[in-house]
């Protein structure tokens, strides 16, 4: 057994509990719901056995580092932050059918890393500049923050999708009645891009810190740091919105998307579109 | 009139409108200097966008937009909007905290959307002794007044957490100031002292010095005070041919004497009298240091030779050099040496850059290793304001943490006497976090009747 094949059970589990989870929101069947948090937190589990492994071969292997260092691995981790934050909110708030929104996040990064011709799975040698303690600090506190937006991202989805069944007065067996309480979906859409906005600042500390390390200069409006920078502006700005202008609901719930799109361009478009220091994040 | 227009101003810069304005501004021209590529020289632009466009990019600046005029009046403008909303909404928290929980009407807990009322048997300085001890095994520390017949006890927690966000926005300035400190353009045009904060490069061929560097963009010349000494210079590389390490070891000469000899790494910098030494670049030269040593006697030569010269180690009669080189690019894999101690025919051989070999001649045995000059690429930096930066990034967490984890939290209980027994009434509110609260408040209470 290898790392490759646990990540390949993984996205297995994954894609099934995204259908799972997919499921209990159309055919409201409980027991369904259940298979499907069974299946993702197996799938957790799994991952959290994959990642060890992969850390502990690269070792093997005479290089070693932590599996955090290109696309595929980062990929992984997302996928992994993402899963095991949904899990604990749907533990602590008990609010299953999130999960059809948030899984299948985690599982198109699964099935990406696997499949995608871009990707390179190989354990490669870490390169001077990555070869820092600072690695995993940065890479850590990022990723937090990036699973939390995603799953933000995936919460105002679900509140407009909510919002334009109630405007419709439908009733109560339609497609998105099992959602939570619109009221709920709001505050915890606050609640998470709270927690990302708190990782994302430290993630950007983290990494200001190493590039004065390595490079002699903790901020040099690279591409990768302007868009980090711009997303945090996006969420700083969404929060004072609602702190001191009482924004709720719809508005919120929009600029959570486009904070989660923002993120994304951040983790890929810099990395296909634009060049850069963060260059080895690409393949 | 000119009031009025001052206090609009004022009011514009006070404003949360301003702020979120601003940060979307902040964010939409951000996105600008990623598209189009920055610090290139104008031939690059035009060749690009063609000259017209070129033109324009250079008037407005995009070409080096973060340090654009335009772009440090928003962060100007920003900065001003935080310290004036943060100083009109500070006394504000102050009243707030100041605010005496005793100074409330016992009715109005009865409003609070968090409250419960409980009726004990016994007299109510009983019940009050109950309150007091409740309060205490919880840590709440609490005041007491007698109000309207009976007893009001108040306390709270975390009071200075309301002043989270308030570290957070001090801590942005913290981070602007010292970047400003830090600034090369700040330390030329207004300090007029560019050794005040520099950014820039030397490139050091091995067994050679450099007392100065040359700034970034300027070109100019910065005299060090002391002087960088390259030992030797080395990459590394793993089996898959990928560089593994760049490694300087270098010695700093200070006062004509060595003041440290230290290896310089990327991710591994060397900083002497607050002059930061950066690993970022090499260049191969085609030139060699080559080393010679006779076994029988112990005697060494070192050299630094050019390929096609015939060098002399004078007392021990050995002429040699190179005749020949194998390599990729400008990085040298083999040498072919000539070498001869004037008795019998000359050695011809090939040896890697690098490995020994052992050379048998009439005169005795000599090893003989080359290596291939290279110079060492060092960034230098001097930034004094990257203290004031780290302290402003560690502020802004704890600030974060404050505004976003901690709550402020009161509590009241008022007992009061009533028909022989005695009727207490809880009251607690929280700024942020409510439904925790409200947990921990319907527990808090839940101990009363314990």
């Amino acid at each position: 057994m290898n790392s490759s094949q646990l990540f390949g059970i993984t996205m297995i589990a994954y894609l099934l509990a995204a259908a799972c989870y997919l499921g209990l929101v159309i055919f409201k069947n409980q027991r369904i719901g259940l298979i499907g948090m069974l299946l993702a937190l197996g799938g957790a589990i799994v991952q959290t056995a994959a990642l060890g492994l992969r850390w502990y071969e690269s070792y093997q292997i005479g290089i070693g580092h932590a599996p955090l260092t290109n696309m595929y691995e980062s990929l992984v981790f997302f996928a992994w932050c993402t899963t095991i934050f949904y899990l604990f909110l749907e533990y602590r708030y008990k609010a299953r059918v999130m999960g059809a929104f948030v899984m299948p996040c985690s599982a198109v990064a699964m099935a990406y890393a696997s499949f995608s011709t871009r990707m390179d799975d190989q354990i490669s040698p870490l390169i001077p500049a990555l070869q820092s303690n600072w690695l995993i600090a940065h890479v850590v506190t990022c990723f937090i923050g990036y699973g939390a937006f995603a799953v933000a991202g995936a919460l105002g989805m679900m509140y407009l999708l909510k919002l334009s069944t109630e405007n419709k007065k439908a009733n109560p067996q339609a497609l998105f009645a099992s959602l939570p309480e619109l009221k709920v979906i709001d505050d915890l859409t606050h609640k998470t891009i709270v927690f990302g906005f708190m990782w994302l600042s430290a993630g950007i500390i983290t990494g200001a810190i190493w590039a004065n390390e390595a490079w002699g200069t903790y901020w040099s409006w690279d591409p990768k740091e302007t868009w980090s920078i711009i997303t945090w502006f996006m969420y700083a700005a969404t929060l004072h919105a609602r702190f001191t202008r009482g924004w709720r609901g719809r508005r919120i719930a929009w600029l959570a998307i486009i904070g989660f799109l923002a993120v994304l361009f951040t983790y890929f478009g810099v990395n296909f579109f634009l060049s850069g220091l963060h260059s080895y994040g690409s393949s | 009139m000119t009031t009025q227009k001052k206090n609009s101003i004022a009011a514009l810069f006070a404003s949360v409108q301003l702020a979120l304005f601003l940060l979307f501004l902040l964010a939409a021209t951000s996105i600008i200097g990623t598209l189009i590529p920055q610090n290139n020289p104008q031939g690059f632009y035009i060749e690009k966008f063609g000259k017209k466009t070129a033109d324009l990019l250079h008037i407005l600046d995009i070409t080096d937009m973060y340090n654009s005029w335009w772009f440090l009046t928003l962060l100007g403008f920003f900065s001003i909007n935080l310290i004036v909303c943060s100083l009109e909404r500070i006394p504000q928290v102050i009243r707030t905290i100041r605010k005496d929980g005793l100074a409330i009407q016992p009715e109005q807990l009865e409003k609070f959307p968090l409250h419960t009322e409980k009726i004990l048997n016994g007299s109510s300085a009983d019940a009050a002794e109950r309150v007091t001890s409740l309060f205490n095994a919880q840590g709440w520390k609490y005041r007491h007044t007698e109000k309207n017949g009976g007893q009001l006890f108040f306390a709270e927690k975390g009071a200075w957490t309301r002043f989270g966000v308030y570290v957070v926005h001090v801590s942005i300035l913290i981070i602007l100031a010292g970047a400003a400190v830090g600034s090369t353009i700040v330390a030329k045009k207004i300090l007029r002292n560019p050794h005040f904060a520099f950014k820039g490069s030397i490139m050091i061929p091995e067994t050679e010095s450099a007392d100065h560097i040359i700034a970034f963009k300027s070109g100019t010349r910065l005299d060090l005070g002391f002087s960088v000494h390259c030992d030797s210079f080395t990459i590394e590389y793993y089996p898959n041919g990928m560089p593994k390490t760049y490694r300087s070891k270098v010695t700093v000469i200070d006062g004509g004497k060595p003041a440290l000899s230290t290896d310089i790494e990327v991710n591994r910098p060397l900083t002497y009298k607050g002059v930061t030494f950066y690993q970022s670049s090499y260049q191969p030269y085609q030139d060699y240091i080559v080393s010679l040593k006779k076994k029988a006697t112990g005697a060494e030569h070192t050299e630094v030779i050019a390929p096609a010269r015939q060098m002399n180690w004078q007392p021990e009669n050995i002429s040699y050099g190179i005749i020949n080189r194998e390599g990729q690019g400008e990085v040298t894999r083999r040498l072919k040496i000539w070498f001869t101690d004037h008795k019998g025919e000359p050695s011809t051989f090939w040896v890697g850059v690098g490995q020994e070999a052992m050379i048998e001649r009439p005169t005795g045995t000599y090893s003989f290793q080359a290596r291939q000059l290279y110079a060492t690429g060092l960034q230098a930096t001097k930034d004094p304001g990257v203290w004031l930066v780290y302290s402003g990034c560690l502020l802004m967490l704890v600030g974060l943490f404050m505004a976003f984890f901690l709550s402020h939290r009161k509590l009241y209980a008022f007992v009061q006497p009533l028909e022989g027994q005695s009727r207490i009434l809880f009251a607690g509110e929280a700024n942020k976090n409510k439904v925790g609260f409200s947990d921990k408040f319907a527990e808090l209470i839940s101990k009363l009747d314990k």
